[in-house]
């Protein structure tokens, strides 16, 4: 397992429902079922990886987050990952919306845009920067919306998003250093990763007493 | 066209309830007769039962040789020992279809009358049968007679229902009327309502049946006859809708019959003269014409009738104001829902529309559209990636029900690599 999925995976109470949006080969959902006791799901756009999550016994559907989430009812979940594709949905901020309506939290994961080396090299070379996170030519990527983690930010202020937790973590997966200042997690941060709630919702200290009951349950009969 | 041998008596196994059942329609049907085949063995626990539905045509021989035709059974390559639906490990239940020609009771079943009670034997040959007076029948009620033979044999629940095509409706009809007796449903090429187009082609398929002048009104047993032609028609056209552009192209194209060929032109382009103008030319021809004259050997015009309106009534919205959600909500079942992308007669978008509906309903669901060429009968050929879905989706969900030995007889079949590539 990627070590940001190990993070993502630190972020999650055992025994919660879990949507990961993006779920690839299954690895993350079929870690918090097996270590968390998780009910954990995925959706995934490539259909061989679904395929092959299906077929080894994970819940797994074919589907996208722009188009998929709005057919999951309130609060059905009490987390949704996206891990590293927020950058690549058509409608990033009603994505996050459908996050925060069918879950409790939502954890996201993004390539940092304001990393230095992509500004020095767009500064430099006055061309679309190339790394080793940024690999794909401007007109070939999927990654159609990026933004850095201060953009991310500021999203969130303006939805009335509370930020939970956040840390920036380099492209292998290690925790960074520079957690505590989102200036110097911006410069040198390769990928962030976020766990969100609504405004009105609990404080840090009691996010780990998530509600296990189904809200679902309670429309029955 | 070939001979009918459908009156020879075949002695299948069946279950009897003489109390009957209550119908859709208002009708109570008794006694009802269910003829089923089972596979494998019942765990002590009888936690370990999958009943798999058939589709339109399909029958209880789902893994053996077909008594009446001969030939292997319809999902012989699914079910099995060591097969995705593995016989080993799992008590396998199929049953013929209420309205069905293959041992349960149907059109073609003795019609009870005022005329003397029928004794035990159930033979008496001067019984009239049903046959187009036999009540209207739905997807749902075919569930209900399985139900019935479910707890006849003494299952409370069932670990998974699988089906096909009618069979997914099937499958989707028993989550939504009996949720707590489904641990896990596989809806395979199949839609929670039956669309106008494939209403259309039923309607066609019956279109053709009446219109053979050995229909007799429904009561072509009166003067020994069989509307073979019509039914063979109706299996054409409908044979046509299992199949795709690809396949057909694929195992036939252009390709002309060589005895159709005049001897001394070996190319395609043939004079119309030198030729029969509607014999059969064209390979295709020959195929669907063989299709049509083997199925009217063991199928019953009037069950074809009963069965294609059993579809056509198919419609889990109707109950809910159009939301295919409803019937299951607070539903415990854990759903696979499976397409292939070359079907046209169940498109992938019904499965979407589907799988969208039980996210509404929060189910646990998984869904894979399986890429192939061969239509909707994908379902009963070898498709590698079908046969991993369905062996992985029902080890993950044993290992959910706590079905002993599913963990390590499935990292047993890993360790084979018969499941991972």
């Amino acid at each position: 397992m990627r070590l940001d999925q190990r993070l993502i995976a630190g972020m999650i109470t055992p025994g919660t429902r879990v949507l990961d949006i993006g779920s690839g080969d299954g690895t993350l959902i079929d870690h918090l079922f097996r270590t968390r006791g998780c009910d954990a799901r995925g959706i995934e756009i490539d259909m061989g990886e679904v395929t092959r999550s299906v077929a080894h016994g994970l819940p797994v559907v074919h589907g996208d987050a722009d188009h998929d989430l709005a057919h999951y009812p309130d609060g059905s979940f009490d987390y949704v990952v996206l891990q590293r594709t927020l950058q690549a949905v058509e409608r990033p901020r009603e994505v996050l919306r459908q996050m925060l309506r069918i879950g409790r939290y939502a954890i996201v994961s993004f390539p940092n845009f304001g990393h230095w080396e992509l500004r020095l090299k767009l500064l430099t070379s006055g061309r679309m920067p190339n790394t080793a996170v940024w690999n794909t030519p401007w007109y070939a990527t999927p990654n159609i919306h990026p933004c850095t983690i201060r953009d991310f930010l500021a999203l969130c202020t303006e939805e009335g998003y509370r930020v939970h937790n956040w840390m920036a973590v380099d492209e292998e997966g290690e925790r960074a250093p520079w957690r505590r200042s989102i200036r110097l997690a911006n410069l040198f941060g390769e990928q962030a990763l976020f766990l969100l709630g609504k405004e009105s919702g609990e404080t840090d200290e009691n996010h780990h007493r998530v509600n296990t009951s189904r809200p679902d349950r309670a429309k029955k009969k | 066209m070939d001979q009918t041998d459908i009156s020879a008596p075949v002695e299948h196994d069946r279950a009897v309830f003489p109390d009957g059942l209550m119908l859709d329609c208002g009708t109570v049907l008794a006694p009802v007769e269910i003829a089923y085949r089972t596979y494998g063995v019942l765990s002590p626990d009888r936690n370990n039962a999958i009943l798999v539905c058939h589709a339109l045509t399909g029958d209880q021989y789902l893994a053996e040789t077909h008594p009446v035709t001969g030939r292997k059974g319809w999902w012989d390559r699914m079910v099995g020992p060591g097969k995705p639906i593995d016989t080993n490990r799992f008590f396998v239940i199929c049953s013929n279809v209420l309205g069905g020609c293959m041992g349960s009771t149907g059109p073609r079943s003795p019609r009870p009358s005022a005329i003397g009670a029928q004794d035990d034997s159930g033979a008496a040959p001067v019984a009239e049968p049903w046959g187009t007076d036999f009540p209207p029948i739905t997807i749902r009620d075919m569930v209900r007679a399985q139900n019935a033979l479910v707890r006849h044999l003494g299952i409370e629940r069932l670990f998974a229902v699988v089906g096909g095509s009618m069979g997914g409706m099937q499958v989707l009809e028993w989550a939504a009327t009996y949720p707590d007796m489904v641990f896990a449903a596989v809806p395979i090429a199949t839609a929670p309502f039956h669309s106008a187009q494939n209403i259309a082609f039923n309607e066609v398929s019956r279109q053709a049946i009446f219109a053979d002048p050995e229909w007799h009104g429904g009561r072509y047993w009166e003067v020994g006859a069989v509307p073979a032609r019509g039914l063979a028609v109706a299996r054409m056209m409908a044979h046509i809708t299992y199949l795709s552009e690809e396949a057909l192209t694929r195992k036939f194209g252009r390709r002309v019959r060589r005895e159709s060929m005049p001897p001394a032109t070996p190319c395609t382009v043939a004079e119309p003269q030198s030729l029969s103008l509607f014999g059969e030319i064209f390979e295709v021809e020959s195929y669907l014409r063989h299709q049509g004259s083997s199925f009217v050997r063991r199928f019953d015009a009037n069950s074809y009738l009963t069965i294609t309106r059993a579809m056509d009534w198919m419609d889990l919205g109707a109950e809910h104001d159009g939301d295919y959600g409803g019937p299951f909500a607070g539903t415990r079942t854990r759903f696979c829902v499976i397409s292939f992308s070359s079907d046209w007669l169940f498109p992938t978008s019904q499965s979407r529309i589907l799988v969208r509906a039980l996210n509404r309903a929060a189910a646990n669901v998984s869904f894979v559209e399986i890429e192939s060429d061969k239509g909707h009968d994908a379902f009963l050929l070898d498709e590698p990636d079908f046969d991993r879905t369905v062996r992985g989706f029902l080890s993950g969900a044993a290992e959910h029900a706590g079905l002993e030995c599913s963990v390590a007889k499935a990292e047993g079949i890993r360790g084979d690599g018969v499941v991972l590539p």
